[in-house]
Parts: C-alpha cells; structure tokens; sequence
C-alpha cells in the first residue's frame, strides 16, 4: 500500500505524531525523497509551487521566441537561442521534479492550459523592441536568480536538486542581458534611449515578480517552516534593488523611481510604492498578453497531438516486431 | 485527445570515465532511442556527460522507506565491520 493511502486510514493521533516527527526532520535539515511519508499539505503545496514554476520556464520562452528570428547578429542569435533552450530544460526538470509527488505531466499541462494554475505574471507583458531582449535577461532573470538560489536548499529532494542545475545555468542569462543592454547604451542615442524605453517598461513588473509584500502574502510562515522559503518577498525585492541600482549606474540609465534614494541608516534603497492593482489585474488575466500567451501555448500541444500520437505508435509497432523476431 | 500518453523514463548519466553513472532525472518519451535523445537535450547540453543510461521508469524496484528499520538497521549494530574497532599498539604506525 502507498505511504499516502496508508495515511487516510491512520487515526488523527498517528497522524498527528507523523507530523510532528516530519517537521523535526525538517528542521533537522533533512530532506524528504518522493516516497517518505508526508503530509497531505506538503505535498499539495509543494505540487502548487513546482508545477507553476515550471510553468512559468515554458510560457517564459514565448517573450523571448518572438526575437528569436529577428536577433540583430549571429552571435546574439546563438545566445538567445540557447537561452531559450534552457528554459525548456529548466521546465522539464521541473514538470519531471513535480511528477514524483504524485500528479502526472497530462494532469499539470491540463491545469495550465484551463487557466487553473498560474506562471509568472511577468511573462504577460510584450516584448516589444530588441532591447526587451536585454532588459529581461538582466531583470527578470536577476529576479529569478535572487528567488531561485534559496530554493537550492529547500527541503524537498527533487526540488533541490533541479534548483541546483537551474541556477548553475541561470547566471549566464542575466549576463547574456546586461550584455544587450551595455552595447546599446554605448550606442547611438537612439539606441540608448531603447535601452532606457525598455528598463522603464520592465523595471516595475520585474519587482512585482518577487511577489505581494509580506503582508498580503498568505502562504509565507508554512513555506518558511518548510524551507520552501527562506527570506520574504520584501526582503529578496530590497536584495534586487539593492544589487541592481549600482548596475543600472554603470549602464548610464536611470531607473523610472522619482522616489529611488539611498538611505544611509538602513544601508539599503529606499523606493517608491509599487502598483499592486496592476499586477493583481495581471495575475487575474487582464495584462496586456495573458489571453495571446495561452494561446500560443495551447495551440503548440494540440497542432503537436498527431506527432505525440505517432511517435507512440511507431514506439509500439517497433517493439512488437522485436518481439517477432525474438520468437 | 491522444489515446496513450509517453511512458516515464529514469536518466542516468556518466560525467567523465572513470565515474560512475548517477541519476539525473527523469523525462517522457515514446520509446528508448527518444528517450537518449531527450536525455541528451535536457541533460546534456553544457558537456556534462560522456554516457547516458536509460531505464523505464516502471521497471525499477524500490525499497520502502517505511521498512528502513528492518532494512538497514541491522548494520548499525556491528561496529567489527570497521577497522576502528580493533586495538593496536601506538607503534604500529600505518596498517
């Protein structure tokens, strides 16, 4: 019998002790593998958190696609497009990740295509000038970056460990970026004034990406006791701001916050308040590219339903002839 | 709809010879020849590997952590496996 239906016939105070048993490992800095017993929560949360996450690399791959054909040179071509690549990868290891919890791949892409699950709200804005390109690898990746690397440490073995990879290979996306946006802002004023069009379009949604302040956020003292989280989402946006001012300083740009300054006592950026109507109005499906994300996501699985098909069958009509041979 | 889904596969890795091959993950595919070729893709792409191994996810028996206990506590207990446990004069320096 599997550890999870053993526990629905277990008394509340089995239950009760597993649990407390569970946290203390935890605690302990233990990891917890696919098959050890845990409680239902973990589990439903841990599926909650992963599978967005790796939602989030395959709908993060559309913005970018979309300059893909259009890179200015071979060189940024091959980058973006490796780039590209590795989002798919960070997806599957993730989806693969998730799957050990008990939900399969169908049942996760199923929640993504109907809208029941969410990705990242920042992938719903368009990408709109070559210097997007940039903007989002220094940005939104040094967004990603600040978020993923606690998550190395998490308490769920198979989440750990594709955070290890993911952030091994997420560093040279934001320096593929903050590459763009030098050479740009070296450029010809007009292609200066790109790179500041796209850091003033990217820069507010790349700190909503870090999540609702402390206050509005509801999942966070769970996530916390479960190493899920290790900081709050205002400190790792203080941690973004901070790291990232003295970046935008030597590209010459200027970050769109008339309220940017830095405050000595705390040692960090002081800033301006951030429009949380807009990213709840993103995150509910009304920004600017939700409805044409979904869209292109959607109709890659179903134009691609007759190749799964048919590299099933072929799978299946190799094998029995195999079998033939045998006998 | 697509009548049958892409079996799970368990991907093992040889990063240089001379290691052995470890897990790495898992992925779907419809047969052994894609899933070396997904392993490659997805697991392989910065030269992390000399060798891919791959094994249907299905045909692999795994024990049961609930039964550690009887599994592995047995070796707890014979401390005589280790080569602490025996006693040797100081002048013996290296054996």
């Amino acid at each position: 019998m599997s550890p999870e239906r053993k526990a629905t016939i277990m008394s509340e105070e089995q239950i009760k002790n597993l649990e407390k048993q569970f946290e203390e490992r935890i605690a302990r800095d233990e990891k917890i593998e696919p098959k050890d017993w845990m409680p239902e929560k973990y589990r439903k949360t841990h599926i909650r958190q992963m599978s967005q996450h790796a939602h989030s690399e395959i709908v993060g791959m559309l913005p970018e696609g979309n300059w893909i054909t259009r890179a200015p040179s071979l060189r940024r071509k091959v980058a973006l497009l490796a780039k590209v690549q590795d989002e798919a990868g960070h997806g599957l290891y993730l989806y693969s990740a998730t799957e050990t919890l008990g939900i399969s791949r169908d049942e996760m892409y199923e929640q993504l295509h109907t809208g029941k699950a969410k990705y990242s709200s920042i992938f719903n804005y368009p990408t709109i000038t070559w210097a997007d390109m940039g903007a989002i690898g220094w940005l939104v990746d040094g967004a990603a970056i600040i978020n993923q690397v606690p998550l190395c440490n998490t308490s769920y073995g198979p989440y750990a460990r594709a955070m290890i990879r993911v952030c091994k290979e997420e560093s040279f996306h934001q320096r593929q970026g903050f590459e763009i946006m030098l050479k740009l802002s070296n450029g010809t004023p007009e292609q200066k004034e790109m790179a500041q069009d796209a850091l003033n379009r990217w820069w507010w949604p790349a700190l909503m990406m870090l999540g609702p302040t402390d206050a509005e956020s509801v999942h966070t003292e769970q996530s916390m006791k479960w190493k899920l989280k290790r900081k709050s989402n205002d400190d790792l946006r203080q941690q973004f701001i901070d790291q990232t001012v003295p970046q935008a300083d030597i590209l010459g740009l200027t970050i769109p916050d008339p309220d940017l300054k830095w405050n000595e006592e705390r040692g960090s950026y002081d800033f301006g308040e951030i429009n949380w109507d807009e990213f709840w109005q993103v995150v509910k499906g009304h920004g600017p590219c939700n409805k044409e994300r979904m869209k292109a996501r959607v109709g890659a699985w179903e134009r691609g339903e007759w190749v799964r098909d048919a590299a099933m069958a072929y799978a299946e009509k190799s094998q029995e002839r195999k079998k033939k041979q045998v006998i | 709809m697509s009548t049958k889904n892409w079996p799970l596969w368990e991907v093992f890795v040889r990063s240089k010879n001379g290691l052995e091959h470890r897990h790495f993950g898992s992925l779907h595919a419809a047969d052994a020849d894609m899933a070396l070729e997904n392993a490659r893709d997805v697991y392989t792409r910065r030269n992390e590997g000399v060798s891919i191994w791959v094994v249907e996810s299905k045909n692999i028996t795994a024990s049961n952590p609930e039964h550690n206990g009887e599994m592995f506590e047995p070796a707890q207990d014979k401390v005589y496996r280790h080569p602490t446990f025996y006693d040797l004069p100081d002048e013996v320096k290296h054996m």
